[in-house]
């Protein structure tokens, strides 16, 4: 690492000497003392604008001064500055104290209805530094009340100071310049374009850093007061971005969820899906009490040690396998881990709810567990390579950090992709055209260096040979991989050693002195040897009659591949489900067990860069209990124990494990599969999810999916021609299984291919057409 | 529980060594001392009686005596509250619980966007400070003089709006309406609605 050498500069401000680095901003040296200047339109993320004249101060360099109040948002310090704030010179008091009085010339006293009142700088500012009288004796300027600038945010100009800061947060941090000041002196209003709403991901930004109600949110109107809240620092998990957040709870429910300030993670910003989708925890079909399955075969409400006991006894009678899914913490994961093993005794566990391969598998053990690389390696990369990952749509907040390095040194970005995506092309990346299935040689060309970092995401498992391709290429070019998966749970349940070939702290089960090691820590005689099966085979194994029980935790059957084998296998099999709300596991499953969700316990999510991102239940005194208080419950039920009561205890067992110092497990290299042959109206499918679809974690709120992109068909430009099709023309996609129609968009992308969202309105691939990637599909216009 | 007493400090003297004396009454008052006591009774047997016979008869409060809460009404019958929380904010002993909501089309309780959804006081705690009055920006929540308050369960004292609600008085229409034609929210602060028009009624 090298140290950058900073010049320091020293300055006074208010008679206080401070010393800051060269270029640093007036307000933040006087902030450095203590020093508040009130402000609205400086934020340290965004570049300085001085829109909104609060924060002038009295200047003075070298004995010379500034003839008038300076604003202190837009000054950098300079050798021999002397700086006189409200504090200590009349002058920048009165020029605040008037600044202030404009702002509230057309300011509606409107506060009782506002969402903002009770946290609003301009309610506190104008206490601290306003006047408290007004002269202005006219009519104020008023608009029509609030107008929807998107489904979920409101913009009420009246309110507005034209700081200007939602404006710069869409064009700097976000680039979705969609929302702009219009008009000139009091009629200036912040709008929207008559054809582009403000379909950004990141919108719920804006409403968050408004200094003023002016941006509201549609969620969180008029809900609450900031009093009434209790607020808990908590974690998102919606994917594995990692962001630091606060979940704010009234009488038990939580009413909003706001970006935390992690400089080092997500700075000050989310996405709109961790803002605003937490309303699925109160959804009504949530689970309240244990069911079992009664002898005429129908799921009946039962006691806790009544359904523990049935649970026991069905996964003791038969060889049983766990399947985990990508959302439990990493102590819930641990708990599964350790209870395949202990309680099992098997390693058929699989936290891959999702399309995944064996050399997935392997790619993870040799190349990803217990090693890191992190956002400050995208900070200072040369090139960032993505492959099978789509960072808007898949993890906002590295789409953000890209973005960020973007605009500020020109990063150069290249995706390797099927289809140009709007992320990429925000990126002012390198679109690397690649037919579906075939990235490995366009990897293979590929030229980085050892400052580079390539970023696969979990769709890289979905095209044979993709990831030995990407472990080539770091090998000869020492560049840093970073496995970037979607779901929020996943990086921590692969650490936990919820997967057939690892156990916890990334030790290969194939390795004896691995399991010798995990072993005497969970005092077992001794651990199963072979590596375990993976979904998809767990549920083969299931439906050939070779595993007779599942112990399944948030898992969604038709988010794979084979969903009607997984359908079938949950059908024959004793399954015990461990869940938060009614689902397609639940309604077959003999055992169902209502867990805590996110918001109710306490744990850790891993984001994908390794770091624990821990949390306290935001929902105090909720019944439900964490999945690993159950599974020891379970245990004890079957004779052994797994010891894992509370959090707590999972989190010391799991700190005493430590890196595993032994040799890494190595990877077997795959070929990629060649090109398969389409002839007349056939396509090869190419899919992807999209942020804000139908995503089980987002039901029930409606205005999170009023912003959800158009659910498109994309086809080739030669194509569309040959078939006749233009932009808006419905196409039929079928295969053996069934259909979807969605409307035309003609972009570039390979001649072959076909893409479409694959988990959208209208889209559900996976459930419509059992396929996702890779495979031939009949494309027809409708 | 067997406590051990601390060791006595310097100048302080244990119980036991106080010495216990008789305290000394004074001389009898006599007859006339009796008659005098008397008198004071007697004497009143004459004048105005201040008390009544409750629950029979019910005195008056004072004008301004701080009663039971009330939530009042525009002159067309729309509701004052607009769910702001400032008197709850307001409130020293936490008894106001307050959930604000949006006006719809459909659904118009009170002029403007917002309304109060949810309204409770909790009378087990409410001390009648007024304070929650002063704070009230539409002049929705005023106090009653009406002071009988007791109940045999704590539930029942928990007033919701319905309870608190002014009645509908002549010339109101029960919300939700919609607003008086051609009037806004600040018509209605200003006064210019003084009784409901034959539009608003959409039942």
């Amino acid at each position: 690492m090298t140290t950058e050498v900073v010049d320091m500069i020293t300055v006074v401000v208010d008679g206080f000497e401070v010393s800051v680095p060269k270029g640093t901003l007036v307000i933040r040296a006087a902030e450095k003392l203590g020093i508040q200047i009130p402000r609205f339109c400086d934020h340290p993320l965004l570049d300085p604008v001085g829109a909104c004249r609060q924060c002038l101060v009295d200047i003075e360099i070298n004995g010379r001064a500034f003839p008038k109040p300076q604003a202190s948002c837009t000054i950098p310090v300079e050798p021999g500055m002397i700086v006189k704030t409200q504090l200590t010179s009349p002058v920048a008091e009165k020029a605040q104290r008037g600044v202030m009085e404009l702002l509230l010339i057309n300011h509606p006293l409107d506060c009782p209805v506002c969402d903002k009142g009770g946290e609003c700088p301009l309610q506190n500012q104008a206490m601290s530094n306003g006047q408290g009288e007004t002269r202005f004796e006219g009519v104020k300027r008023t608009f029509q009340k609030p107008i929807n600038i998107s489904s979920q945010v409101l913009l009420d100009r009246e309110r507005c100071v034209l700081c200007a800061r939602c404006t710069r947060f869409s064009e700097q941090i976000a680039s979705d310049p969609f929302i702009t000041l219009n008009e000139r002196g009091a009629l200036q209003q912040v709008g929207i374009y008559e054809n582009k709403p403000f379909e950004s991901y990141f919108s719920g930004n804006t409403v968050q850093i408004c200094p003023v109600g002016a941006l509201t949110g549609a969620a969180y109107r008029f809900r609450a007061r900031p009093f009434d809240l209790v607020s808990t620092p908590s974690a998102c998990e919606h994917c594995s971005s990692g962001c630091d957040m606060r979940t704010d709870v009234r009488r038990g429910k939580t009413l909003r969820r706001l970006a935390g300030d992690d400089p080092t993670v997500n700075e000050e910003w989310n996405c709109d899906k961790g803002r605003w989708a937490f309303k699925y925890v109160t959804s009504v079909d949530r689970l309240t009490t244990p069911l079992v399955r009664n002898a005429s075969g129908e799921l009946v409400a039962a006691s806790w040690p009544e359904a523990l006991a049935a649970a026991a006894k069905g996964l003791k009678a038969a060889k049983a396998a766990v399947l985990v899914g990508g959302r439990a913490t990493h102590e819930d994961a641990y708990g599964y881990s350790k209870f395949a093993r202990v309680a099992l005794n098997t390693n058929d566990i699989d936290f891959r709810s999702r399309l995944s391969s064996d050399e997935e598998r392997e790619f993870l053990a040799a190349r990803v567990v217990g090693l890191s690389t992190t956002y400050m390696d995208i900070d200072r990369a040369d090139h960032v390579l993505l492959i099978g990952f789509e960072p808007e749509e898949e993890s906002p907040i590295v789409f953000l950090r890209l973005n960020k390095q973007v605009r500020k040194r020109a990063l150069k970005v290249s995706a390797i992709a099927t289809k140009l995506s709007i992320g990429v092309e925000k990126l002012k990346g390198e679109f690397v055209k690649v037919a579906p299935g075939q990235e490995s040689a366009a990897i293979a060309a590929q030229s980085l260096t050892s400052k580079s970092v390539i970023l696969v995401g979990e769709r890289a498992a979905e095209s044979a040979g993709v990831l030995s391709a990407v472990a080539a290429l770091a090998d000869s070019s020492n560049a840093k991989i970073a496995w970037i998966p979607r779901r929020a749970g996943e990086r921590g349940a692969l650490e936990a050693g919820a997967i057939g070939n690892l156990l916890p702290g990334g030790r290969p089960v194939e390795d004896a002195a691995a399991r010798v090691d995990i072993a005497a820590l969970w005092g077992a005689d001794s651990l199963p040897t072979t590596v375990g099966k993976n979904t998809n085979e767990i549920f083969a194994a299931v439906n050939a009659g070779e595993i007779g029980a599942l112990l399944v935790g948030g898992v969604d059957p038709l988010d794979s591949e084979y969903s009607q084998a997984a359908l079938a296998a949950l059908e024959k099999a004793f399954v015990v489900s461990l869940e938060i709300a009614s689902s397609a596991v639940t309604q077959r499953a003999d055992v169902v067990l209502p867990v805590a969700a996110v918001t109710e316990k306490s744990g850790s999510f891993l984001n994908w860069e390794g770091r624990a991102r821990s949390f306290d239940a935001a929902v105090q005194d909720s019944l439900n209990r964490s999945d690993l208080r159950i599974l020891s419950m379970i245990a004890e039920e079957m004779g052994t124990s797994v010891h894992l009561a509370t959090v707590t205890a999972a989190i010391k067992e799991i700190s005493s494990i430590g890196k595993w110092d032994g040799a890494r497990a190595s990877m077997n290299k795959v070929s990629s599969a060649s090109l398969p042959a389409v002839s007349g109206d056939q396509f090869i499918l190419t899919s992807w999810r999209r942020l804000l679809d139908l995503g089980t974690l987002q039901q029930g709120e409606e205005n999170l999916a009023g912003t959800a992109r158009k659910t498109v068909a994309v086809i080739s430009p030669k194509r569309a021609q040959a078939m006749g099709v233009a932009d808006g023309d419905q196409l039929k996609i079928s295969t053996s299984l069934g259909s979807v129609t969605l409307s035309a968009l003609v972009e570039d992308i390979h001649d072959d291919a076909v893409w479409a969202p694959r988990n959208s309105r209208g889209s559900q691939l996976l459930v419509n057409l059992g396929v996702a990637h890779g495979a031939v599909v009949t494309v027809v216009k409708a | 529980m067997s406590e051990q007493l601390e060791p006595l400090k310097k100048n302080e003297i244990s119980v036991n060594d106080v010495a216990f004396t008789q305290i000394e009454t004074g001389d009898s008052v006599g007859l006339l001392g009796h008659l005098k006591g008397f008198w004071i009774p007697f004497s009143k047997i004459f004048k105005k009686t201040l008390t009544v016979e409750y629950p029979e008869v019910k005195a008056p409060t004072a004008e301004r005596f701080h009663g039971r809460h009330q939530l009042n009404r525009h002159p067309d019958g729309l509701e004052k509250c607009i769910g702001c929380e400032l008197c709850a904010w307001a409130c020293p002993a936490d008894a106001i619980y307050v959930e604000g909501a949006d006006n719809t089309k459909d659904n118009q309780m009170s002029p403007g966007e917002r309304y109060g959804k949810v309204y409770q006081i909790n009378y087990l705690r409410c001390v009648f400070c007024g304070l929650c009055i002063e704070a009230c920006p539409t002049r929705a929540l005023t106090m009653t003089n009406e002071y009988e308050l007791a109940d045999d369960s704590r539930t029942k004292l928990i007033f919701e709006k319905e309870d608190l609600l002014a009645p509908l008085r002549q010339g109101m229409l029960m919300p939700p309406h919609p607003m008086y034609p051609d009037m806004d929210d600040s018509n209605y602060y200003k006064g210019d609605v003084t009784q409901s028009h034959p539009s608003q009624d959409v039942k």
